[in-house]
């Protein structure tokens, strides 16, 4: 390509998963595109997928939409970017750049097998939001059973606050979820993984986490570390002691200096990893300050000791009484090969006071006090013992002088109770003791007599400004000292280290503190082989720090021994978790830790906390609000044997060409909530929005399609849909449109709810207009109140009450005639609207797409799927509130925009999958391998794998059976590649899933070695088997087996089968030279195809010659006026007017037509591959009302007519009659666009003259979508509605000349006559007349004479026969920017055909043996298509072309003439036969 | 002597039952594994014969599960296969095999929960009625 084009983009984005994003994807990616398919969500299917049953087929819309999910998931042109936003787009139209974040899932899509393994584990509920919340999933999710992508994903808001707040990062929410359900060792291995010490931190620990914990916010936190001392309590007191695994040995001697929590933990982490690991104390015992300072009260020694005594079993060694410097010096460990030295020599060496009187007898450092207690010395304070400090050392301090015998120990701390560094429970528990606390005053000197102290002077301090820790300085106040007398002093101010065991060989530094200098990150000191952590680097601090400290020196000595970079990838963001609701919980008070008596615990040693039970500990955990949602708690990792979750997986942004843009983003459904008062949603359960009743009505739903009602679960017997919950109401919640298709669900759910119930169910509907405007809807409003008696109630509600005592809902409405009526309903369904939402309109913000007052995109009648900006496209609710087969029209329509202009770039950017050639295995003897899948444990788990491989390989035909943990791996595929090769296998069977998802990937494998696809057969053993017996593991691998057993069987009888491919006119056949028919000729024109247009009129437009302009004010004869000029000066379309079709032969891809042409009659024979049916309709011709006796009776396009051309002027009463010619006995349905018509009318006529009275009289107002805020500016103006009864429909009379119209007002209850100078009836539509067309085509139509579209949701411009399309009125009644719409997506559709060369039909069509044949007609008969026709040999004969491949005809044919490739009789017989071999 | 088990046959058509019971798969749910399950396109494709030949192997009964009425992705191929087993079904009144043992049933690809009611249901239904001709034949010697 040369030129500008050559620059063009071949790709389109398509933003929205919903049922348009896919209708619009898969168009485009079939005409020649790549499609990068962005949804938010993790899995596409949007609302759609979220339906129990479709209008107004009653469809299950799961079994009409799941094969369009799977078929996007796998079409090789479309790449699905899920938990995806478009960010913004620069540069223009065929050229624009969009830049797209991809959101982390946490879950490798191509290794996740949708096994569910990760769910299982996962110890997170929450709502699930595909069920409206109304059922829970869990954090590691699959968005719903069939969703497309299949795979699996994880939940995360953030890292919890407690575990970034915890310095050494536990998963704490993790190991609190685990807790809660009572998986106390999972929680345990999971703390372990980073904190070696539980049972000591769990007693010992500050606990920042719970500092930060958000249940705080709502009433207190979690006791988190009490929940830490159960689990590792338990586990201490366990048979067999949690020791974590160890890798291989390694050489590298690492030494640890020091055995407190830093040492420990270092030891711990670096013997995990191999090393071996020597520790050396100078105290004859470990634990460093946990030994020494802390306790035995707080913390007792046996648990030190089994803590200690797992690190030594990990193969650790303990060296105590070793002095480093003193015994042995660094130098010397170094020669005795020691490779790396950890110091963690903690900050033991108290601190003195520094005032006058220090060295006196009787005044202590705290730590040696607390040192030479622990040792087992017997230490006399006295009975009068001043305790120095606020810390943690001076609470141990004065409690163990407490219970060493000093009768009156107490505190003194130099600031506030709220400065104080000790623990809260301390400070409590030293009061619980007695012990009391003096703050805010500070020792100026000791007084002694005798060399032995006798009093404290003291002076009092006030708080001032802060210091650089946070906290407020205390200063002296001047002359406040006083005198205590006491017996001893005890200074607890502060510890330093001892740095004796540095010798000359070390070259690290220390700080001015006297700390060591390290690496901030690495805690690598000067020396690069010491390390050193925990107090002997900050100064004495928490436990906690000290592990953490000890833990990142080990990865550091562990990096450094290998050579590693000490630094690289060790900074993560800590920052918690944000927006964590608070709403929804219950109060529910922290369960407080048992402790001693006061007064028994002050005499002895004892342990003062006595530890949760069980029961506290699940009920405390139960408490977390799970801020993070995902706990990373880690157990779907060690469950996903497929090793597919990656919890750090990062957000990830994209810049990606594309030429154009689609938006769907589909909308949200209106929320009751702040309506609350009045429904009573929020407050009562058995108030449900629609959506949620579909999920209820659901079989896959949280009720497992049982019609249950949420409070009580107890099947309703009466139900009311109240409608225009959240539509149609500008002063409640703004929306003044109709949300379109609310009225048709709720007469299909309460049409479906009878269906479901098992009781006599009632149902009544609630509602201001009933609006059932589409193809069809009509008739089933109707069959719904006549044939299953679901009541309409046209109402204005009051009030909802609940009942006191029952779950029921008193229901106040006034009827029609503004009586007040009162109903009792079981469960009320809020009919709510739909809306974009805020994400959507901030979307448009970024991309510079313009909306309107309502929030959709804006665009204009006759460019209704064009955004304001060039090159942006919208469809389905972003652009007007609308059902799902507007939905598809609009996306086709969308699609066939996106790329009018792309067409230079068809095929540019799109992949082919090369295939080698095919071997010919014709003749060959079978011989057959098969492939078991363990599916990980999900099949390997139940079904004894190893033995149906075995039983495999005896079967008749097969040469070679093996299994897999996972055969649809990647590697798996090249495993049997090779396989295929080295066997010369000719026949394929895998026992693993459903064919219904892996076929497609199977045949491929086969396709790469060269063998036909269909020589593959699958047995299903997982989805069908091990997944639904898992309880039954002999029964499972038994039918295992014959389902193996079955499957070789019908392998060995596969032939080849060849994919006929037929070759493609490139060239349409449009039918009517209308609105439509000229729009769809242009879509395809612009598109570089060949239209002939045909028209059977001299002049194109249609019906459109005869409007003035759209309700917008669109002026619609000059658009009529420049599309024929396009269309007309088009040169890839041909017109031919006065034309009339003849004769019709051929398939999809080679029709030929005869077309007699002209007045001239001259016959054309057109070669085309596709049709496209838009041959219109007209307005009736009313016979009612006087019409055609009396000229004052219009109908309302002759009315708009008069309007255009003389005003109306002399207009002073004009009466409008709606349903002239439909919604009756000849015309069962609505004809959509009268009423709108009337208003437009009404409009005009109040703007040309605002005195003329205009009065409609009406049955329901439909003016559906954004066409209710012109109904609404009609009243406003002054327009006068009355409703009548087609039971008692207005009279039209001449009286005296006078034009009287005479009819009921239901609100006064009287009749009313008003003369009227024009009755206008808004007359309905009619299709033209077809019937030879139709014959001619061999399409449906149905009764009323408009064609039938394939499928009325999912296929609304296909016809059931492929190759002809369908659009406009020839479909139903419709308005002229739904008409062009609909033309585009003819277009669209076409254009799937016509971009292709050739096509390729599918193998598995019937097959006549004429042989056999007897032409009985049985086949042409039964078949659903009417395929089968008899040739000129007098046999019937299938086109492959037109064989859909049900096989019916097969079934039925008595001679046994007809095969079904690929499910031939023996193919299927066999399988029996198999299956019940030996049985009789 | 351990309690009779059934041997049941089921042809599901692609599009709605097969669909229907990977879901019950997919939802955990459990049902008799005495059900084997045989795919065929429609069940529009299930022949008269394949029915009787299924009861003639040995089968103790067999049922034809498809989309529901309506909603036949060809159309009306659940239609006439409603109409074969109501005429096998008369037919093996008959020949004296109990009617009960043919069935059709309809589950939509949506309807996991149901199939396995389905499966439960005719389990139970064969396993009351007793083997169909298992342990009553004699072959002829060869």
């Amino acid at each position: 390509m040369a030129g500008k084009d050559s620059k063009i983009s071949g790709s389109v984005m398509v933003v929205g998963g919903g049922i348009g994003g896919i209708q619009a994807s898969l168009d485009l990616a079939e005409s020649g595109f790549f499609v990068y398919l962005v949804e938010k969500s993790p899995a596409i299917g949007g609302i759609m997928s979220q339906l129990d049953k479709t209008f107004p087929t009653n469809d299950c819309s799961m079994c009409i939409i799941s094969p369009k999910l799977v078929e996007v998931n796998r079409h090789l042109n479309i790449e699905l970017l899920t938990n995806s936003d478009l960010l913004d787009l620069k540069g223009e139209a065929g050229r624009f750049q969009a830049r797209v974040l991809k959101r982390p899932r946490y879950v490798d899509l191509t290794k996740c097998t949708s096994c569910g393994e990760c769910a299982k584990v996962c110890p997170i509920t929450l709502g699930n939001e595909f069920d409206q919340f109304l059922s829970e999933r869990r954090a590691a999710f699959k968005k719903y059973p069939q969703a497309s992508p299949a795979g699996y994903g994880i939940s995360k808001r953030g890292i919890a606050p407690c575990k970034a707040e915890c310095p050494a990062h536990i998963s704490v929410q993790g190991y609190v979820a685990l807790t809660a359900e009572g998986r106390f060792q999972e929680a345990l291995k999971l703390i372990k993984e980073e904190n070696p010490l539980p049972a000591i931190c769990g007693r010992v620990c500050h606990h920042p986490c719970e500092g930060v914990c958000t249940r705080g916010q709502l009433d207190e936190p979690v006791a988190i570390d009490s929940i830490k001392r159960y689990l590792a309590d338990l586990d201490l007191a366990s048979e067999t002691r949690f020791v974590p695994e160890v890798k291989e040995r390694k050489e590298e001697q690492v030494a640890i200096i020091g055995s407190g929590p830093s040492g420990l933990a270092c030891a711990y982490y670096l013997a995990r990893e191999g090393y071996p690991v020597t520790i050396f104390e100078k105290q004859p015992m470990a634990g460093g300050m946990l030994s020494l300072g802390i306790p035995e009260y707080r913390l007792p020694r046996d648990v030190i000791q089994a803590e200690v005594q797992v690190i030594l079993d990990m193969g650790v060694t303990l060296k105590t009484g070793v002095s480093i410097g003193q015994d042995v010096t660094m130098a010397e460990l170094r020669q005795q090969g020691f490779k790396a030295f950890f110091l963690g020599i903690g900050a033991q060496e108290c601190l003195k006071l520094g005032v006058e009187g220090e060295d006196l007898e009787g005044v202590y450092p705290g730590l040696d006090f607390l040192r030479r207690v622990n040792l087992g010395e017997t230490v006399h304070l006295g009975d009068r013992v001043a305790v120095v400090g606020g810390g943690n050392v001076a609470m141990d301090a004065v409690r163990t002088a407490l219970r060493t015998g000093s009768k009156t120990p107490f505190i003194v701390y130099r600031r506030s109770l709220e400065e104080m560094p000790a623990n809260e429970e301390e400070i409590e528990e030293c009061r619980e003791e007695g012990i009391e606390i003096h703050t805010l005053v500070n020792p100026t000197r000791v007084i002694g007599e005798n060399g032995r102290v006798k009093a404290l002077e003291l002076i009092r301090m006030e708080l001032g400004e802060p210091d650089a820790s946070g906290r407020r300085r205390p200063v002296p106040v001047k002359g406040s000292e006083f005198v205590i007398e006491v017996d001893a002093v005890i200074a607890a101010i502060g510890q330093e280290s001892d740095w004796a065991c540095l010798g000359p060989e070390c070259a690290c530094t220390l700080t001015d503190r006297k700390t060591m200098q390290v690496d901030p990150v690495t805690m690598q000191t000067s020396d690069p082989d010491i390390f050193a952590g925990g107090d002997a680097v900050t100064g004495p601090r928490t436990v906690i720090e000290a592990i953490e400290a000890g833990k990142q020196a080990a990865v550091s000595i562990d990096r450094y021994i290998r050579g590693q970079d000490l630094a690289e990838g060790r900074s993560r963001d800590w920052t918690p978790a944000k927006d964590v609701p608070l709403t929804g919980h219950e109060h529910a008070a922290r369960t407080p830790m048992p402790r001693l008596d006061p007064t028994t615990r002050i005499s002895s040693f004892a342990e003062v906390q006595q530890g949760f039970s069980e029961a506290d500990a699940v009920e405390e955990a139960k408490r977390c609000l799970a801020c993070g949602i995902c706990s990373e708690c880690y157990r779907c990792v060690e469950a996903c044997l497929a090793g597919a979750i990656f919890h750090d997986d990062q957000p990830e942004e994209r810049l990606i060409d594309v030429g154009s843009v689609i938006l769907c983003p589909g909308a949200v459904t209106f929320d009751p909530a702040p309506m609350e008062a009045f429904y009573h949603y929020k407050q009562h359960p058995n108030v449900v929005t629609s959506i949620e009743f579909e999920r209820i009505l659901s079989a896959s739903g949280p009720y497992l399609g049982h019609l249950m009602r949420p409070s009580d679960q107890k099947e309703p017997k009466k139900i009311g849909w109240l409608q225009c919950v959240g539509s149609r109401d500008q002063n409640r919640c703004g929306n003044t449109f109709c949300s379109y298709m609310c009225c048709m669900y709720a007469i299909k759910e309460a049409v479906i709810a009878k269906e479901h119930s098992k009781v006599p169910l009632e149902t009544a509907i609630f509602y201001m207009d009933m609006r059932t405007f589409g193809k069809d809807y009509e008739k089933y409003y109707t069959r719904a109140e006549k044939e299953h008696g679901v009541r309409f109630i046209r109402a204005r509600l009051h009030t909802i009450h609940p009942i006191p005592g029952t779950d029921d809902l008193l229901l106040r409405y006034s009827d029609e005639h503004g009586n007040m009526q009162e109903e009792v309903f079981d469960m009320l369904v809020l009919s709510v609207g739909v809306k974009p939402d805020q994400a959507t309109v901030e979307l448009a913000g970024r991309l510079g797409v313009e909306l309107n007052k309502s929030h959709f995109a804006l665009t204009t009648p006759f460019t209704p799927v064009h955004t304001s900006r060039p090159g942006v496209y919208a469809c389905g609710i972003f652009q007007a509130p609308k059902d799902i087969p507007s939905t598809v029209a609009d996306a086709s329509a969308a699609a066939c925009a996106a790329s009018e202009w792309m067409s230079e770039a068809r095929w540019r950017d799109t992949r082919v999958r090369q295939m080698p050639e095919e071997k010919d295995v014709e003749g060959q003897p079978p011989r057959i391998g098969v492939f078991i899948c363990n599916c990980g444990i999900n099949i390997g788990g139940v079904i004894d794998v190893p033995a149906v491989t075995e039983y495999a390989a005896t079967l008749p035909g097969v040469v070679f059976a093996d299994h897999n943990l996972f055969t649809c791996s990647q590697d798996t595929q090249e495993q049997i590649k090779a396989k295929i090769n080295e066997f010369e296998l000719n026949r394929i069977v895998v026992a693993s899933c459903s064919p219904r998802t892996h076929e497609p990937l199977f045949m491929e494998t086969l396709q790469a070695c060269g063998l036909n696809k269909y020589l593959f057969e699958m047995a299903n053993i997982r989805d069908q088997n091990s997944w639904v017996h898992a309880s039954n593991p002999v029964f499972a691998t038994e039918k295992a087996k014959d389902l193996v057993r079955m499957a070789v069987s019908r392998a060995g009888l596969l032939k080849p089968l060849m994919e006929k491919k037929i070759s493609m006119e490139k060239r349409a056949l449009v039918i009517g030279g209308g609105v439509a028919g000229m729009n769809a000729a242009l879509g395809l024109a612009r598109q570089g195809f060949e239209a002939v247009l045909v028209e059977k009129e001299a002049k194109l437009g249609g019906l459109s010659r005869d409007l003035t302009a759209t309700i917008e004010g669109q002026d619609i004869p000059r658009y009529l006026t420049g599309l024929i000029q396009e269309v007309m000066e088009n040169d890839k379309i041909e017109v031919l007017t006065e034309s009339l079709i003849v004769g019709f032969s051929g398939v999809k891809g080679n029709y030929v037509t005869e077309i007699m042409v002209g007045p001239a009659m001259y016959e054309r024979r057109i070669r085309h591959g596709v049709i496209v049916l838009a041959t219109g309709a007209r307005e009736y011709q009313p016979t009612e009302y006087l019409y055609g006796q009396d000229p004052r009776v219009k109908t309302q396009l002759e009315l708009s007519r008069q309007l255009d051309l003389g005003g109306a002027e002399g207009l002073s009463q004009v009466v409008m009659i709606q349903c002239v010619g439909s919604r009756n006995e000849q015309n069962p349905n609505c004809s959509r666009v009268c009423c709108q018509t009337a208003v437009k009318n009404a409009l005009h006529i109040k703007d040309l003259n605002p005195e003329t009275e205009v009065y409609v009289l009406y049955r329901d107002m439909r003016t559906y979508g954004l066409l209710e805020d012109y109904y609404t500016l009609a009243r406003e103006k002054g327009v006068l509605f009355f409703r009548y009864n087609p039971e008692d429909p207005p009279r039209v009379t001449i009286s005296s000349d006078d034009l009287l119209v005479t009819f009921k007002d239901h609100v006064l209850e009287r009749e009313v006559e008003a003369r009227a100078d024009v009755v206008a009836l808004s007359a309905g539509m009619v299709p033209e007349d077809t019937e030879e067309l139709a014959s001619i085509l061999k399409v449906p139509r149905n009764a009323e004479g408009y064609f039938m579209e394939a499928h009325v949701k999912l296929r609304p411009v296909d016809m059931a026969s492929d190759g002809i399309f369908l659009c406009g009125t020839a479909h139903s009644p419709k308005l002229i920017s739904e008409s062009i719409s609909q033309a585009l997506a003819a277009a669209a559709r076409a254009a799937t055909l016509l971009a292709q060369d050739t096509i390729t039909l599918s193998a598995v069509t019937a097959q006549v043996n004429p042989d056999l044949c007897a032409a009985c007609l049985v086949c042409v008969m039964s078949c659903p298509y009417e395929v089968p026709r008899i040739n000129e040999q007098g046999v019937s004969e299938i086109d492959p072309a037109l064989c859909h491949g049900c096989g019916v005809c097969v079934a039925e044919c008595p001679a046994k003439a007809i095969k079904l490739n690929w499910y031939e009789d023996d193919q299927i017989l066999c399988k029996l036969d198999a299956l019940l071999e030996g049985v009789l | 002597m351990a309690e009779f088990e059934p041997i049941i046959a089921a042809f599901c058509c692609q599009w709605c039952s097969y669909a229907a019971a990977d879901l019950a798969g997919s939802m955990r749910l459990e049902y008799p594994p005495n059900v084997r399950i045989i795919r065929v396109p429609c069940t529009g494709r299930v022949d008269s014969l394949h029915l009787l030949h299924a009861l003639e192997k040995g089968a103790d009964g067999v049922f034809i599960s498809g989309c529901l009425i309506g909603d036949c992705h060809y159309l009306s191929g659940n239609v006439m296969a409603t109409k074969r087993v109501a005429h096998i079904k008369d037919l093996l009144g008959k020949i004296g095999l109990d009617p009960e043992r043919v069935e059709i049933f309809y589950n939509s690809s949506a309807m996991g929960p149901q199939f396995v009611q389905t499966c439960i249901d005719f389990t139970n239904r064969i396993r009351a009625l007793g083997p169909a001709l298992r342990g009553k034949v004699v072959r002829p010697a060869a």
